[in-house]
């Protein structure tokens, strides 16, 4: 009995499931409420088919866009509630107090935020954006492999399933959201959380390898006749090199992820201390492409800001070719600077030295860019408008940002700095002040095309000021403490002289807590009242790329007749010289159809890592029979497109132009 | 893609739309080409980053055998037989498809998938054999990283074959149409890909680790 049992479970058991830690099972009934709350209004109001049919199966780049936003922007919240425990426990832990959460709990949040954080609320996000904007910008009808998307989309989804499972069935990963070994070896952390972690990333991780292939193809080759790459808008430029770097590094991640878990499951020695092993190729194959995924991240909201410098100055961009030579050194460079996350090595001088020089370098790029930018608003005729004010907002907390990096780039100091707090400051000023302030300035930004109406102003500079404000308040204390030497993932202190510091920095998250409800309000206030904010033009901000140039939501095939380039700014150009979309003459369009292949797929690749991480084997061995046989399913359908019918688009398009009429 | 618009002198009159669109878009398959080699980089780097774990961890035997206690030169050497000839007959499958010879297509990859499967059988004989003797996977990091290498590429053909498998019917059953000779071509990049990983592994690996 009990071996038929552990067939069929595996490792897991009713001891897996956390009913002992009463933060927990709070949370959980949290979501299992939230949860049914929605089916059940999903299924009240009979959305099901229309989210499946619509939504779920859809290969429109948009769609798939705004759903990676909605999952970046829902994660955001699970990582943001884990900040908030880490901060609210560093605050009282002192002395006798030993807090709200054991130590066992607390290394599963840090380590839970900082993935969260990384690969499944910046992720999303960015790669939302890049397929939301990406094909517009270059006046194409979809991505180069539109059934691909969904399955990108979906396997990322299946990653956050698995992390989210983790905090209800079993426990994640208590290494820190790198898992370094031997820490992540079998001996030190034998339960599932290190094989939530491997599984959840490389679930997702085959996802965001081939979204890179597919937007790289995409720019290369689907732009509009005339967009040569010197007049590719710049938001494209660093969408292209992020994809470039996504290429180039996620596969690092994964074959390093493989042989974590070859030590895990099978019991070889890549990482262990005995029999050869070696931990420190770990630490240094992870960061080969740790170092590139930060540059994923960011590079896209540089090219962002750079889009909305120039429309909010009504101006073009100051040094666009220095920009997109910048943004290709910095590409390259980031793939010469890893060792620097761990001088503490021991690699010796030279070559401390070497990786110490890379990374000051790649500050000589990006100061160009921030000097491109402040030369853009200068003598331009700014609008201070929501974007505009995140870029600002960016552009000073980046800058010091940046300095306290290369502070840390000189060995020695590092060798002060090494895993303080003042390196967790300097990397959340980075992302914080980077990634997420441009996410801000481009949901702002490009909400009304994506919608149709603008967002609520009064809202959006509440979580503005609450947000900048807030981080300002909750890291500088940081800042402060790591130059005194305390050291990061810390759970309880003795030395209550520095409680007062960590309960600034916790009020300071507070304050964030307060810009993310009020982004939230702002969404909801926005929807609200949407017939107030509509634009009808397409084109609200008087932009400058061509994603302006067509209606607000855009037509499923965005352009009824290819653009043709012949400026940079393509739109700006149009406008310009008056150019006039013809009114007749359309053609039946050529469309991908919807599939539901993505979701199937994604859907067995989880239970395949589900499966793997509890030891179901029977599980594993179906689901993963099943992903190759859905696969060669798919392949034998070679009815994957369809025409939409002339009519439908004289009609959208005539419509499109009865309401420009009414709006001018 | 349009030239002959720009070409018609834009200065007095730039066309701004196309409107007798060429559907350049959605041609089928216009990106497949460039999509699947950007996918060979990729796998490409999990081999670099396999070679490269294999170069670090090569010599660590931890008292464990030595390459040149446990490789067999001659099995591998007929095992790398195979694998060549495995893509000269894929070279001629190719040939046949530009011909439009349906049925010695077929033949060619059935010649291919059956090279394959020799060689994928001589080196599982060759893993149950280092097994046997106790040169298995967990003995020490120099095996541990030679056996993922080695069936890293193992399970690419494996692969490879189940989809040279697929082909075979779709192409015996719906013929050379232009999606059957495409998803042909990417096999073909994808099966002399592996060959070229091959000598590789032959030369760093077996051939190097006899020399030391």
């Amino acid at each position: 009995m009990d071996n038929i049992i552990k067939t069929i479970f595996g490792r897991l058991s009713i001891e897996s499931l956390p009913i002992h830690e009463p933060i927990v099972v709070g949370t959980f009934l949290g979501v299992a409420v939230g949860g049914i709350a929605v089916l059940a209004l999903i299924t009240k109001f009979k959305l099901w088919g229309y989210l499946w049919k619509e939504w779920f199966t859809t290969v429109d780049h948009k769609r798939i866009g705004i759903m990676y936003m909605i999952l970046g922007i829902v994660m955001l919240l699970r990582g943001f509630a884990d900040a908030l425990m880490m901060r609210g426990q560093q605050a009282i832990a002192f002395g006798d107090n030993q807090g709200f959460l054991n130590s066992h709990h607390y290394d599963q949040v840090f380590t839970a935020h900082g993935v969260i954080m990384i690969f499944f609320v910046a992720m999303p996000i960015i790669t939302g954006l890049m397929n939301y904007v990406v094909p517009l910008q270059i006046g194409a009808r979809d991505v180069s492999f539109p059934y691909l998307n969904n399955l990108s989309f979906w396997m990322t989804a299946g990653g956050v399933v698995l992390v989210m499972a983790s905090l209800f069935i079993g426990e994640f990963a208590r290494t820190g959201w790198l898992a370094f070994p031997p820490l992540s070896e079998l001996d030190f952390s034998p339960d599932v959380g290190v094989d939530y972690y491997i599984w959840a990333l490389q679930v997702a991780g085959v996802g965001t390898t081939l979204s890179g292939i597919n937007l790289i193809a995409t720019i290369i080759k689907m732009r509009a006749p005339g967009m040569t790459m010197m007049k590719l808008p710049v938001f494209c430029w660093t969408s292209l090199c992020a994809n470039v770097l996504i290429v180039a590094s996620f596969p690092v991640l994964t074959a390093t992820l493989v042989l974590l878990s070859l030590d895990r499951y099978v019991g070889t020695n890549f990482f262990t201390n005995n029999l050869g092993g070696n931990p420190m190729m770990y630490v240094n194959l992870i960061w080969i492409w740790g170092h590139p995924e930060v540059y994923i991240l960011i590079l896209p909201l540089f090219g962002v800001f750079s889009e909305v410098t120039s429309t909010f100055s009504g101006k073009r961009l100051f040094g666009y070719t220095s920009m997109v030579y910048a943004t290709i050194v910095i590409t390259i460079l980031s793939y010469l600077v890893w060792l620097h996350h761990f001088f503490t090595m021991g690699s010796g001088a030279s070559v401390n030295s070497f990786f110490g020089i890379t990374t000051m370098v790649i500050s000589i790029p990006t100061g160009a860019k921030i000097f491109n930018w402040l030369f853009t608003m200068y003598k331009g005729r700014i609008r201070f408008e929501l974007p505009m004010m995140w870029t600002i907002a960016f552009m000073l907390t980046f800058t010091i940002g940046g300095m306290t990096g290369v502070l840390l780039a000189v060995p020695p100091a590092d060798f002060v700095l090494h895993n303080s707090l003042f390196l967790i400051a300097h990397f959340h000023n980075v992302i914080i002040g980077g990634v997420l302030f441009g996410a801000f300035a481009a949901i702002n930004y490009w909400w009304p095309k994506a919608f149709g109406f603008k967002l609520n102003q009064f809202w959006g500079k509440v979580s503005f000021w609450l947000w900048v404000v807030g981080f300002w308040v909750a890291f500088t204390p940081l800042y402060v403490m790591g130059l005194m030497g305390v050291t990061r993932r810390l759970h309880h202190f003795d030395d209550p002289s520095l409680q007062i510091w960590f309960v600034i920095a916790a009020f300071g998250a507070l304050m964030i807590a307060g810009g993310i409800g009020a982004f939230l309000v702002q969404i909801g206030v926005s929807i609200w009242k949407k017939e107030e904010l509509r634009d009808v033009t397409g084109d609200p901000w008087n932009g400058r790329t061509l994603e302006w140039a067509t209606s607000s939501p855009p037509p499923d095939y965005n352009f009824a007749f290819t653009p043709v380039i012949h400026e940079l700014d393509a739109w700006y150009d149009m406008k310009d010289k008056k150019a006039q979309a013809p009114t007749e003459g359309y053609r039946a369009i050529h469309m991908p159809k919807n599939t539901g292949t993505g979701v199937i797929i994604a859907g067995l690749s989880t239970a395949f890592g589900f499966g793997m991480i509890w030891y179901m084997w029977w599980l594993a061995a179906i689901a993963l029979i099943g992903v190759v046989v859905v696969a060669i399913w798919h392949t034998f359908n070679y009815d994957r497109d369809f025409y939409i019918p002339v009519e439908e688009v004289v009609a959208t398009e005539s419509e499109r132009r009865r309401l420009l009429g009414q709006g001018a | 893609m349009s030239t002959d618009v720009l070409s018609a002198d834009p200065a007095k009159n730039p066309t701004y739309y196309l409107v007798e669109d060429e559907d350049h878009h959605h041609e089928s398959g216009g990106s497949t080409a460039i999509g699947f080699w950007m996918y060979l980089m990729s796998d490409c780097l999990i081999f670099a980053i396999l070679f490269a774990t294999y170069g670090v961890l090569g010599t660590s035997y931890a008292g464990g055998p030595t390459p040149r206690e446990i490789f067999e030169l001659p099995l591998v050497a007929l095992n790398t037989s195979m694998l060549l000839l495995s893509s000269i007959t894929y070279g001629f499958a190719m040939i046949a498809m530009e011909k439009n010879q349906k049925s010695s297509t077929l033949i060619w990859l059935g010649i291919t998938g059956l090279f394959g499967l020799a060689f994928l059988s001589i080196e599982l004989y060759e893993f149950a054999n280092l097994i046997h003797e106790g040169a298995g996977p967990q003995r020490s990091a120099f095996l541990s990283s030679f056996f993922t290498l080695v069936g890293t590429h193992g399970l690419h053909v494996t692969f490879g074959s189940i989809w040279l498998v697929t082909l075979m019917v779709q192409v015996g059953r719906f013929g050379l149409i232009e999606a059957n000779k495409r998803r042909l071509m990417c096999l073909s990049m994808f099966w002399h890909f592996l060959d070229v990983v091959w000598i590789g592994v032959f030369t760093f690996v077996y051939l190097l680790g006899v020399l030391r």
